[in-house]
């Protein structure tokens, strides 16, 4: 294949590309633009909570309706924080994250050519923009886009009459999530296969880079659990549209009496969340592989324990399965059921605490490199800790009855799931970008990108636990239609402001890329002197990846600083020397 | 005009000067025989001290907003499970607070004290197979603590003792809440959303005659110490009865009856002597329902058997109601 050069058109190279880098690239791309579309919905919803009611005249500009007189909407409040849900859940964490790294990371860290069907990968990819282009479409319709919040619990989300954002917006926002879907799977049939299959000659199992296995995993994950999210969409299409009633009964609403009869809602919770809790271990597992990877490399050390973090990978994917009554405690459910989601819950701690010692040791006796990939990947460890450990509150289904659908609940997973699967990404790009675009980006606005998003980000997030232990709900417009919450300004205030700084910290990643693809130093082959299989391949980036033979792997990946070597790194393709152990 | 032409123009200034304040360190890196973008241990030594530095600094946040915000929190339960919950509410909360407080400072110090140097290698440390079991079995064992301790107090919360409970019926819709007390013989009357017209909103079934002495109120008075079973229904969409101050929550369902038992522990008035005057329980809603979501609760009373009696005698039932019309 490699030495097959067909002709390159600039829409074979750059638009119908089947080359796994450059498919790469367009998710990364269209998820960097669908991250700053969700920030900026995430900007406005924290103007209005910080001052509830103050005009802003340029809302009014911006915006039209949906701000008279320069005030945001209660309706369209719902609709930006439907909408930064959806985006940031589905196209920048999962599509985005996954859809970057799976693409670009599984052909070069194996030893393979490309993935194991190109034209499969590149229908991935479309089948994502086309969902893209319809979710943007949803935001210019008359009566809004999605508002009935990421989750579209029916009978809310079904009925038209209940929220004008449950109106043709909400169907727009079905047919991008099953479009997406489309995308996810064929993506991630590609990622197994291509894993299972296409590893170079050497490269075991057991020799895989820990970004593989959790890419693989994460894969799995998706395969498993995004078909339930389609047919769970599927039947709340057929409510919307022919009137069945999957979800729905007993309905009186605008005072007319709706024919449903016989359906649940509490079946739709069960089938979205069916995808919902393993759906925050895709977002989170290839971030957690990307940090294993970034911290050994920087530590100069061998990643601690890789048998327990291939396990505790595992583990957290068969547990991500049994745990999604966990989101329904409350829905008036057989207390004992929410007893065994309780039990199957807490044990999750276990292997996340099992991966939290293992990069702690990591780090130990090390000779940390503080690359921002690195500050960023040790992010990722710290928000881990944070957001980790206040899931032991929220998983308990007693005291989720205090802090079920609160701030508590925002500031967990914003922290847990969102900056961690965040600062891995950004690991990423900042690791890969030498491979990607064969520059370096520059090191001066990465640790000023690092350091202003590390403060702010927890400015943002921390706060909010108090918000939920004081009993606020999430979802609201504004605080002040109860007295008992008027002490919480200052709170919201203070959220408010890191949200603000920390948004200008982005524009800085956003002008380094740019700048960097164009302008920046030159990178050499292997500028990190990192031992997995991509770091062999020349800086030029190929199509296929290796000019010649494809490399042969004789070592686990982790052979940092190993007693008896000349160099701190040993390539995964140097043979074993005489009497030498493999680790 | 020139207004906006300034706003085209700022942003590509500012783009233009990024460019040229880039490039020129980069230049200068290279002056100084540095590779540019290369990481140096100048780098290393102060991105080490700074990550420390920070992660301290966090620390010292999270404390100060405890002592800060923590009063803004909510006060002990005023319920008799809501007791049980906030103990182990404090239990668990001190128990990640530990862990907390141990992994950042001790992330921290290992950023700092295994900072690059000019030393060559690192410590080759693969694995560790007793090391592993050990944090395994740690956790393991604290989380068995911790559910075991966590499933009593869910077992507690969901199976009060509720004999001599009052039953109410909350009833939810878009966007306000309604309560329907059971009347003298404690037993709701059926209900039919197919029957929900003109004034009889809850669709109540007046050919039952448990519905008789319904009575439909828009707040819920409640008396001390005696048990009270809320029932809760819903007309259109899915709403959540949460009322922070009892510890109590519960999804109200379209098309089904869900329910929370409950014994109040503290009069509103002894509450108002002990948060302020302005102080009232309430119950607001938690679960997205609309654009009014922000603005739908109901205000609770808890008072003695004297006030609740008094209250009560002045409330009109369903047959002096509905059924008059």
């Amino acid at each position: 294949m490699a030495d097959h050069h067909h002709k390159e058109t600039f829409l074979t190279k750059y638009v119908f590309s089947q080359d796994h880098k450059m498919i790469a690239k367009q998710f990364l791309i269209t998820g960097m633009f669908m991250a700053l579309l969700g920030m900026a919905m995430s900007a406005l919803f924290r103007v209005q909570l910080a001052n509830p009611g103050k005009a802003y005249p340029i809302l009014e500009t911006l915006l039209g309706k949906w701000a008279p007189g320069g005030v945001l909407d209660p309706n369209f409040y719902l609709a930006l924080v439907t909408m930064h849900g959806t985006i940031l859940v589905f196209w920048v964490l999962t599509g985005g994250l996954s859809g970057t790294f799976a693409n670009f990371l599984i052909p070069l860290q194996i030893g393979a050519r490309d993935m194991a069907s190109g034209f499969i990968n590149m229908l991935s990819y479309w089948f994502f923009n086309l969902a893209t282009i319809v979710l943007i479409w949803s935001l210019f319709v008359e009566t809004g886009p999605a508002s009935g919040g990421w989750t579209i619990y029916p009978p809310l989300s079904a009925l038209p009459q209940a929220m004008p954002g449950s109106g043709l917006g909400m169907d727009l926002w079905l047919i991008a999530i099953v479009l997406f879907v489309v995308g996810s799977l064929l993506g991630g049939l590609n990622y197994i296969v291509t894993i299972l299959n296409l590893r170079t000659v050497g490269m075991s199992m057991q020799r895989l880079p820990l970004t593989i296995w959790a890419l693989f995993v994460t894969a799995i994950l998706g395969v498993l659990s995004f078909p339930v999210l389609l047919s769970c969409g599927l039947l709340l299409i057929f409510d919307r549209t022919f009137g069945t009633s999957f979800y729905l009964s007993d309905i009186v609403i605008g005072g007319e009496a709706l024919h449903y009869s016989g359906g649940s809602p509490i079946l739709f919770e069960h089938l979205f969340w069916f995808l919902g809790h393993p759906e925050v271990y895709i977002i989170l597992l290839p971030a957690l592989g990307i940090t294993s990877e970034v911290i050994s490399v920087n530590s100069r050390k061998p990643i601690f324990g890789y048998k327990a973090m291939v396990a505790s990978l595992l583990a957290i994917g068969f547990l991500s399965f049994i745990v999604w009554g966990h989101h329904m405690f409350l829905t008036g459910m057989d207390p004992f059921l929410g007893s065994v989601f309780t039990f199957t819950t807490l044990l999750i701690a276990i292997p996340s605490a099992v991966k939290v010692f293992n990069f702690l040791t990591t780090l130990w006796k090390g000779n940390i490199r503080f690359t921002t990939a690195m500050l960023f990947a040790i992010g990722t460890v710290s928000t881990f800790i944070t957001g980790g450990l206040t899931g032991i509150i929220l998983g308990d289904s007693a005291l989720d009855i205090n802090v079920h659908d609160t701030y508590f609940v925002v500031g967990h997973f914003h922290i847990v799931m969102g900056l961690s699967a965040i600062y891995g990404m950004y690991a990423g790009v900042y690791h890969w970008f030498p491979k990607m675009y064969g520059r370096m980006m520059n090191k001066g606005l990465g640790y000023l990108h690092f350091w202003g998003t590390f403060i702010c980000a927890y400015g943002v997030f921390f706060p909010m636990h108090f918000l939920g232990l004081a009993g606020l709900p999430r979802r609201y417009y504004q605080n002040s239609s109860f007295p008992m919450f008027d002490g919480l300004a200052d709170i919201n205030a203070v959220i408010t402001f890191f949200a603000l700084a920390g948004a200008v910290f982005q524009f800085i990643f956003i002008f380094n890329f740019y700048y960097s693809i164009f302008k920046g130093t030159k990178a050499s082959k292997n500028p990190w002197q990192a031992n997995t299989l991509e770091w062999t391949t020349p800086v030029e980036r190929i199509h296929g990846n290796w000019p010649g033979e494809l490399p042969t792997v004789h070592r686990w990946a982790y052979d940092y600083s190993k007693p008896g070597a000349d160099k701190d790194f040993i390539l995964q393709t140097e043979p074993l020397k005489e009497g030498e152990e493999e680790h | 005009m020139i207004e906006k032409i300034i706003y085209v123009i700022m942003p590509i200034a500012v783009v233009a000067l990024l460019v040229q304040i880039t490039r020129v360190t980069e230049l200068l890196s290279k002056i100084n025989k540095e590779e540019p973008n290369k990481v140096t241990t100048r780098d290393n030594d102060f991105q080490g001290k700074l990550y420390f530095i920070v992660l301290m600094a966090f620390i010292i946040f999270v404390i100060w907003q405890m002592i800060v915000w923590g009063p803004l929190l909510l006060p002990a339960a005023s319920s008799v499970h809501g007791e049980i919950i906030d103990g182990l509410m404090n239990f668990t909360m001190n128990l990640i607070l530990i862990v907390f407080f141990v992994l950042t400072p001790l992330l921290g110090f290992f950023l700092y004290r295994y900072r690059a140097k000019e030393r060559k290698f690192a410590y080759f440390y693969s694995h560790n197979n007793k090391l592993e079991i050990v944090w395994t079995i740690i956790p393991a064992i604290v989380l068995t603590g911790v559910i075991v301790y966590g499933l009593r107090v869910w077992d507690q919360a969901m199976n009060p003792d509720l004999t001599n409970a009052s039953v109410v019926e909350v009833y939810s819709k878009q966007f306000g809440w309604t309560a329907r007390y059971s009347g003298g013989d404690n037993t709701l009357g059926s209900a039919n959303y197919r029957l929900i017209q003109g004034p009889n909103q809850l669709g109540i079934d007046l050919s039952d005659s448990t519905s008789h002495d319904d009575i439909i109120v828009r707040e819920v008075h409640l008396v001390k110490d005696k048990p009270v079973l809320l029932k809760f229904r819903s007309q259109d969409v899915i709403h959540s009865a949460f009322i922070p101050h009892f510890r109590v929550q519960m999804n109200c369902v379209p098309g089904i009856t869900t329910q929370f038992g409950f014994t109040p522990t503290k009069t509103t008035s002894e509450m108002k002597a002990q948060e302020g005057e302005d102080f009232e329980y309430m119950l607001v809603c938690n679960k997205i329902c609309g654009g009014a979501h922000y603005n739908m609760g109901m205000k609770f009373i808890v008072e003695s058997q004297e006030e609740y009696e008094m209250w009560l005698s002045q409330q009109k039932n369903i047959k002096n109601t509905l059924l008059t019309l």
